[in-house]
């Protein structure tokens, strides 16, 4: 893994060099059909519904027939699809574009707007409602189809509460102080070494997991950005950070690293997570979950959260963009959310995902919290250096509220200038 | 007739072959055979290393972005530009300084370390073969692995700290903002030991015993023996060694990516390849990593110029 200058350079110039290898696929025709390539997620659950849709799309469309694979192995997905876009070898879709890297791919020219096609723009906003409209580029186009979330919540250990002598189905956390006091109980009453324990490392992503979930909460649905305009030095941002530094700071949350699933080991007692944890929970954890917490403990119906979505891009390399975006219909379909549902877990981006599919949320009655939830989700903001803005944002975060070397606002003040310059130069 | 024209023959052959000879020999020089076995490797350096470099320090005199094949972008020339971004970003310029603080530490205790541990595993000593595999074993060990043996030993309830107990440090080794960089220069010393100790070893092979019996003649002990015959006997590996730990020193990325959870406490180990690796491939900003880079081949070529100056004046 150790890398030399060159061999640095050489990754960041191979890539550059092809690019200037030509090609050229800008003109390819909307209505061209024929056989296409898919990407999808590697975890088992998402690969055996891919398995399934190309298995059924494949079988009524034998001149137009899918390859489908895992995304390569890289350090993220996020760098192989840049790569890929570079190279000009990027597949028609891939099932697991992140919104955070959207306007990156973008200005690479790797991203086809799905306005191209006739009823784009129309079926993206018939299939997700309102929610859709957070899923547009600045240019008002849409390069990616919200395709799925995972909108976070708090789980809960119910046998670690019980230790600590607290209630486990009746969990005071619905506002900050009832959290803290949750949690110092907790640790208190050794039920776990931390109450919570989110990653407290540095990479860009990883206050989406943190500070985004209850800063979307608190502001009742707001973004990082908007209007080209930092939101979170604003009271509610402080309030946030505020509530986090508490818990760093009497050792409630943890600062270091834990090389595993803290919430399954037993070492801390709370967890931020989508629904995907309940099948990855189940028979390990007794667990229980509730909304993240607000200030003044809004009730459940009122409070909003992030969405950690993935989304569908198709991508400009691709010929046959006309049986593309056929396929991505197919995959988006009602039916195909349904099984995807089924198989996985997570929430389809669609309206009323709740009301849609009744006899699943019957079944599993876990997974109806989550489409409640799922109606009020935040996305990261569609903006150009979006990835240079949550850096930027966690840099400040890490040094004032993780480890308490800066004050918590006087961090916030000094990334909301940077990302502010950085929102205006795109 | 015929011996003539056989002559005439084989006299024409002869001045085009030495004509062709001529030729050959202006190209590949007075030994065709090294040159032609050197070619390959002269390629290879040329394609993978000498290319990117040259075109690493295009990309940082413009603005320069990845782009799809086919697609219609602007990169314009911007002078200085990225190398003023880069300079006036106290990220980069806090892991220049975090990146020094390790070469510090890790270039002198890879010297001593390894010299006198291949000094030790020179003599016959019990079990020298295990020994001398043992050292090597966590060299070809997959970072990943053994990053996770530190994170172990290293955390606040690891292994280490349950030793010291109240001697422990709060915050713990690789939270602690002073102790960060300390930690990952004897994490990558400890690694990267089994190497250098081969590089001594073989040095060692070629002192000769007839200097330690002259040594022990004129009553020298075994410390005196060391350090009056041993080390300037491996001084060519010792400038070796500086050489090759302060370059892999500085191209520091795996232990801050893994071991400090991308650089941390709050940018503590970041080193200038883990910021390249930020802007430059995660936030899409080619430019600005090639900036970072030329000035980071730019101050190890420094600091090995200055190091083979003083480490290497007798070598010359």
């Amino acid at each position: 893994m150790r890398r030399t200058i060159t061999a640095a350079a050489l990754a960041i110039t191979l890539v550059a060099a092809t690019a200037c290898a030509g090609g050229g696929s800008g003109s390819a025709d909307a209505e061209a059909r024929g056989p296409i390539t898919i990407w999808y997620s590697n975890n088992l659950e998402e690969v055996a519904w891919a398995k399934q849709m190309v298995a059924a799309w494949n079988a009524e469309h034998a001149d137009q027939k899918i390859t489908a694979q895992e995304i390569p192995t890289g350090k993220s997905s996020e760098e192989v699809i840049g790569a890929a876009i570079t190279a000009g070898n990027a597949p028609c879709l891939i099932f697991n574009t992140s919104p955070a890297s959207v306007s990156q791919f973008q200005k690479q020219g790797g991203l086809v707007p799905l306005d191209s096609f006739d009823d784009g723009k129309e079926y993206v906003e018939s299939r997700s409602g309102k929610v859709a409209e957070q899923y547009k580029s600045g240019d008002g186009k849409y390069n990616q189809l919200p395709w799925k979330s995972n909108p976070v919540m708090i789980f809960y250990n119910k046998k670690a509460f019980a230790k600590a002598g607290l209630e486990p189905d009746k969990p005071q956390l619905a506002t900050y102080d009832q959290f803290i006091s949750t949690a110092r109980k907790v640790v208190t009453g050794k039920g776990a070494q931390y109450a919570i324990l989110p990653a407290p490392t540095n990479e860009f992503y990883q206050s989406w997991f943190d500070f985004y979930p209850l800063f979307a909460a608190e502001t009742g649905g707001k973004q990082l950005v908007a209007d080209g305009k930092a939101q979170f030095n604003s009271n509610e941002g402080r309030k946030v950070a505020k509530f986090w530094r508490l818990l760093y700071a009497e050792k409630l949350a943890g600062q270091e690293k834990y090389n595993g699933d803290a919430f399954a080991d037993g070492k801390a007692a709370m967890a931020i997570v989508g629904p995907w944890a309940i099948a990855v929970y189940r028979g390990k954890v007794d667990w229980g979950v509730v909304p993240v917490p607000t200030s003044s403990g809004k009730p459940a119906n009122e409070i909003h959260t992030f969405s950690d979505a993935k989304n569908v891009a198709m991508y400009s390399a691709c010929k046959n963009r006309g049986t593309a975006w056929d396929v991505l219909k197919f995959a988006t379909s009602k039916d195909q959310d349904g099984k995807f549902l089924q198989l996985t877990g997570q929430m389809p981006l669609r309206e009323g995902v709740a009301t849609a599919y009744p006899e699943y949320f019957t079944k599993n009655p876990d997974y109806k919290t989550f489409a409640d939830q799922a109606a009020r989700t935040v996305e990261v903001p569609n903006v150009a250096s979006s990835i240079t803005i949550w850096q930027t944002f966690r840099d400040a975060w890490s040094k004032s509220v993780i480890f308490g070397r800066q004050d918590p606002d006087a961090a916030l003040d000094g990334a909301a200038g940077r990302i502010d310059q950085l929102a205006s130069q795109s | 007739m015929t011996v003539t024209g056989r002559a005439s023959i084989l006299g024409t052959r002869g001045r085009r072959l030495s004509v062709g000879g001529a030729a050959v020999g202006r190209i590949l020089g007075q030994q065709p055979i090294g040159t032609a076995l050197v070619t390959p490797y002269v390629v290879f350096l040329a394609a993978v290393f000498a290319y990117p470099l040259a075109f690493a320090v295009y990309m940082s005199f413009h603005d320069y972005f990845f782009a799809a094949p086919g697609a219609i972008v602007e990169r314009p020339f911007v002078g200085f530009d990225n190398y003023v971004t880069v300079l006036s970003d106290p990220a980069v310029r806090r892991s220049f300084a975090n990146v020094g603080i390790f070469l510090l530490i890790n270039v002198p205790l890879t010297v001593v370390l390894s010299l006198v541990l291949a000094a030790s595993l020179n003599a016959a000593i019990r079990w020298r073969t295990f020994i001398r595999v043992s050292y090597y074993v966590p060299y070809v060990t997959a970072s990943v692995a053994v990053v996770g043996v530190w994170l172990f030993l290293f955390n606040s309830n690891g292994l280490v700290n349950s030793v010291l107990g109240p001697l422990a440090p709060d915050p713990s080794w690789l939270v602690n903002s002073k102790l960060a960089m300390p930690t990952v220069a004897i994490y990558v010393t400890w690694k990267q030991l089994g190497f250098f100790i081969l590089l001594y070893l073989a040095a060692l092979q070629n002192v000769s015993k007839d200097l330690y019996e002259a040594a022990a003649m004129d009553g020298a002990d075994k410390w005196k023996s060391f350090w009056n015959v041993t080390v300037p006997g491996v001084q060519p590996a010792t400038t070796l060694v500086v050489l090759v730990a302060t370059i892999t020193g500085a191209n520091l990325f795996t232990e801050p990516y893994l071991l400090t959870g991308g650089g941390g406490p709050d940018g503590a180990s970041a080193s200038p390849v883990l910021i390249m690796y930020q802007r430059g491939i995660e936030q899409g900003n080619p430019d600005i990593g090639s900036a970072i880079g030329v000035l980071l081949v730019i101050g190890v070529l420094l600091l090995a110029l200055i190091e083979r100056r003083f480490v290497g004046r007798e070598d010359r």
